[in-house]
């Protein structure tokens, strides 16, 4: 079935099963392979993209459902990495494998968006993502070091 | 002690490398493109630069040095602390190094330097002819093992650009210093850049002594330096072996009998052969199908909707309590394999004024890596290409030629970024040779094989499950006479290196209780350990043997101290007369947690101290547990001495991992077993720690400088155990069974 997507403010048309989850169709349809599979069951967060600006885990999503929803992936949450989000990161050298990287750096930048000056209680609320390798205590200076420079 | 080496002889591999590099020509006979992902390849492939100055290094006009690295990349950075050792000794600029992975085959095809052992995986008649040397990549061994002759060859290269430089000056090379990739002459001031001459360099024949730095002298190594790739990593560019796209690409995705040893009986694949995408239905293996589809989506929808009748086989009726059960009838075993033993610890033990005796146990756990187990294959034209997320790049090369029947010279591994590792990408191949044999049935097109989470999550190669009883006697002072450990758990050797199994022991199961890593001296000892394999298959998870063994001990040393009635830091300290390092390291987490001063109301210390993989760690914890039985860890203090510190940016960040890792599986990790398989195969029930948990987590690192030592494994083992130790300070209930989740510890 033919979709009409705007993902990274471009438009993208697919022909792909209405129950496909948008995770699947950002990775292997369209090719943007920096949104991860962790679980595909809404635990690991490492498929999190932004949904009209809001954190979503992107397994959960039929494609069907996206309708005229703007999407945003890593690959467009800015086109040098220059976002405060990213500068913290490498600043403070938050990945280790890199892998669960992009849904954290996604959860993160909507929640700098939704409280400019967010606590390290917000963060252990909206935090939600799974990091096998451990990097969390980074990910949150990271996040209060973003929120200082924004 | 380690100062700067006069090196009459270079080591073997160094010198090798660079008199291979000197007559080398190179050839790299294929290599599939990537496809473009909007409009950007994925992944570099492998280029073979030139010109080469030694094997290791290349440089370009612009000064640009490419430094390759044998060893894979996890995250435990070693595509940045490996380049940073050759970086060191070579003089360049690192602001200009780039790292590159050397690829397995051709590691394998220029056949000049050394013969590894065959790999597991690989037919016994291929007898693999390595160049860059092993590229295994675990046991916390990359730096350790490579570093002498990777410190060598930038020595050797940075004086072969001298004299180079020398040469075309005419002035001798005694004259030249070599800074920042800038040559100078010293008298002149004349200056020329690596960059101009390279080419020159790589004709020189390499020098057969040069003198190493050093290591209190370090320019680059002993610093933070951040690693080398994290930009690749915040923008989604970094392709790990899942993110694989070619041209024509066909997925996959499999399942295997459930219950572990079982067989397919039968599957009706006319029920899915016309749903959307898919190819083909193909049976693999006795015990193994996949689905071929245009796309993951489909593969897996028509995997779920194939009807499979298994064939269970003896297993299926397996579950945690018989194995608990067959374990514990180890205690009993008269089988046992005994290692570490001094005096008489048994006569001791029943002679002693008190004695205490306690039984721990831990169970399967799997590896659980983000990236679940993938991998892409191409049999095309007699040639077959794999690329993976491996931790052992020639395994991977051997396991495909197998897997294809084919000869190793026509196999070409693409070594791509792993999302994670932990131990499950070493030596165990299967989803190599699973894409591969599923490759050989599509005409040439690739094929993604990508495991679902839950697929991988039963289908590991777990941490075993392990018990032990240990006792101790005690003379009417308090003092420790003798100490007698049997452990009776499964053996990771005799699933997959039997050969490594002597007298009926298997000496990993004995990890942290050796002579040479357990630290303690007891007049009286005897540590035995009773094999007790399950049919669940068991790997190597990062800190293997040591993560168990090391709660075990160090537990039951507090139970000791507490029976003595003793200070468990001065207790552990006293023990540690002829163990030097481990008292250091102790001493120095005691002093920055400030053991013995007083704390918040309501917050309570615990101390454990280990040697594995070669460093030296002890870790103070504090914890508050509130009356109704929350735990709240609140801060972790590490001291760790690895010996040399290459990098302190990536030992901090393994040692926060390695708290992250450890307090996960103690709070929350199981893979619990029923009717043969495992139950928990997700991250619904096989809960990871996140970030509200973490604890405030200090490093101290202080290496000793007179020996090289692991970091990626060393910083677990400790951790649960001091976490535990401080849960009794707080409470009076001693944990002796994991995970935590399991444990009231309210009051009562
Ligand atoms: S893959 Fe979507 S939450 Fe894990
Ligand atoms: S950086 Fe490896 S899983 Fe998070």
């Amino acid at each position: 079935m033919p979709f009409k997507l705007t993902i990274n403010d471009k438009q993208h048309d697919v022909d792909v099963d209405p129950e496909t989850p948008l995770l699947w169709v950002l990775r292997d349809t369209i090719g943007l392979t920096g949104t991860k599979y962790g679980c595909g069951i809404a635990q690991c967060g490492a498929c999190t993209v932004h949904v009209n600006g809001d954190a979503q885990r992107s397994c959960q999503i039929a494609v069907k459902d996206v309708g005229e929803a703007k999407i945003t992936t890593i690959e467009g949450l800015s086109p040098d990495s220059s976002h405060p989000i990213q500068k913290a990161w490498l600043a403070i050298d938050v990945p280790q494998c890199g892998y669960c990287q992009s849904g954290m750096i996604m959860a993160a930048a909507a929640l700098l968006k939704e409280k400019t000056k967010p606590t390290s209680k917000d963060i252990d609320e909206r935090i939600t993502n799974l990091c096998r390798c451990g990097t969390y205590t980074r990910v949150r200076a990271a996040i209060l070091e973003a929120a200082k420079q924004a | 002690m380690t100062t700067a080496t006069d090196h009459t002889n270079l080591s073997r591999r160094a010198f090798l490398l660079a008199a291979g590099a000197a007559a080398g020509s190179l050839t790299l006979g294929f290599g599939t493109k990537p496809a473009a992902a909007n409009g950007a390849a994925n992944y570099a492939p492998f280029t073979t630069s030139t010109p080469e100055i030694t094997s290791w290094i290349v440089i370009q006009p612009d000064d640009t040095t490419i430094i390759r690295v044998a060893r894979s990349e996890m995250g435990q950075g070693a595509l940045t602390a490996l380049p940073m050792l050759v970086a060191e000794e070579l003089e360049c600029d690192w602001n200009k190094v780039k790292a590159e992975f050397a690829p397995p085959s051709e590691n394998y095809s220029r056949k000049v330097a050394w013969r590894a052992k065959a790999q597991k995986g690989a037919p016994a008649s291929h007898e693999l002819v390595t160049h860059w040397g092993a590229m295994s990549t675990g046991g916390s061994r990359g730096t350790r093992d490579s570093q002498l002759y990777l410190r060598e060859s930038g020595a050797m290269a940075r004086t072969m650009l001298i004299e180079a430089a020398a040469k075309d000056w005419n002035v001798p090379t005694a004259e030249c210093t070599a800074a920042a990739s800038v040559i100078t002459h010293t008298p002149s001031g004349r200056k020329t850049t690596y960059g101009k001459v390279a080419v020159a360099a790589a004709g020189i024949t390499p020098p057969t002594r040069v003198t190493l730095k050093d290591p209190k002298t370090w320019r680059i190594c002993g610093k933070s330096v951040r690693q080398i790739n994290a930009p690749l990593k915040v923008n989604g560019s970094l392709a790990y072996g899942i993110d694989v796209r070619l041209p024509d690409m066909l997925y996959a995705t499999i399942a295997q009998c459930p219950v572990f040893g079982g067989n397919i009986k039968s599957i009706d694949d006319a029920k899915i052969k016309t749903m959307p995408g898919v190819r083909q239905v193909a049976r693999l293996t006795d015990s193994t199908v996949v689905v071929i589809a245009d796309s993951f989506w489909q593969a897996k929808k028509a995997l779920e909707a194939l009807p499979i009748t298994w064939d269970e086989g003896p297993n299926a009726k397996v579950t945690s309590a018989s194995i608990a059960e067959f374990q514990i009838a180890g205690f009993a075993a008269t089988n046992a394999g005994v290692t570490n033993q001094a005096g008489d610890a048994l006569g001791a033990i029943d002679n002693a004024a008190r004695k205490i005796e306690a039984e721990y146990h831990t169970p399967f756990l799997d590896h659980a890596n983000m990236e679940p187990m993938n991998c892409t294959a191409k049999v095309a034209d007699g040639k077959v290409e794999v690329w993976v997320s491996s931790q052992n790049g020639e395994a991977a090369h051997a396991a495909a030629a197998e897997a294809a029947g084919v000869k190793l010279e026509q196999v070409y591994v693409h070594k791509m970024h792993l999302g994670g590792g932990l131990g499950r990408r070493g030596s165990y191949n299967d989803p190599i040779h699973y894409a591969v044999l599923a490759a050989k049935r599509t005409n040439g097109r690739p094929v993604k094989l990508v495991y679902t989470r839950e697929e991988d999550m039963s289908h590991g190669f777990y941490r075993p499950a392990s018990r032990v009883i240990m006792r101790s006697g005690f003379d009417d002072k308090g003092t420790p006479t003798g100490v007698h450990i049997r452990i009776a758990g499964q053996s990771i050797n005799a699933w997959h290196f039997p050969d490594r199994i002597k007298d009926n022991l298997d000496p990993a199961q004995a990890n942290g209780f050796h002579k040479e890593d357990f630290g303690y001296a007891f007049p009286n000892l005897r540590v035995e350990v009773a094999m007790r394999n399950t049919h669940v298959p068991v790997g190597v998870w990062r800190s293997v043997n040591s993560s168990q063994n090391s709660f075990y001990k160090e537990s039951f040393v507090d139970e000791m101290a507490h029976a003595a009635g003793k200070d468990p830091f001065e207790f552990r300290r006293g023990l540690l007369a002829n163990a030097p390092k481990h008292k250091r390291v102790l001493e120095i987490a005691a002093e920055r947690a400030g053991w013995g001063k007083p704390l918040p109301a309501g917050v309570f210390r615990g101390i454990a101290v280990e040697n594995a993989y070669g460093s030296y760690q002890a870790v103070v914890a504090e914890v508050s547990v509130t009356d109704r039985g929350a735990l709240k860890v609140l801060r972790i203090v590490n001291a760790i001495d690895c010996g040399h510190a290459v990098n302190t940016n990536i030992i901090e960040q393994q040692m926060q991992g390695s708290v992250v890792m450890a307090m996960s599986a103690l709070l929350y990790g199981e893979n619990r077993v029923d009717r043969g398989r495992v139950v928990d195969t997700n991250f619904d029930t096989y809960q990871l720690l996140r970030i509200d948990e973490v604890p405030v987590i200090e490093n101290h690192i202080v290496p000793s400088f007179d020996f090289w030592g692991g970091i990626g494994e060393a910083g677990v083992p400790p951790i649960a155990p001091a976490i535990c130790n401080a849960i009794f300070a707080a409470t009076g209930k001693r944990i002796r069974s994991l995970p935590l989740k399991h444990h009231n510890l309210a009051k009562a």
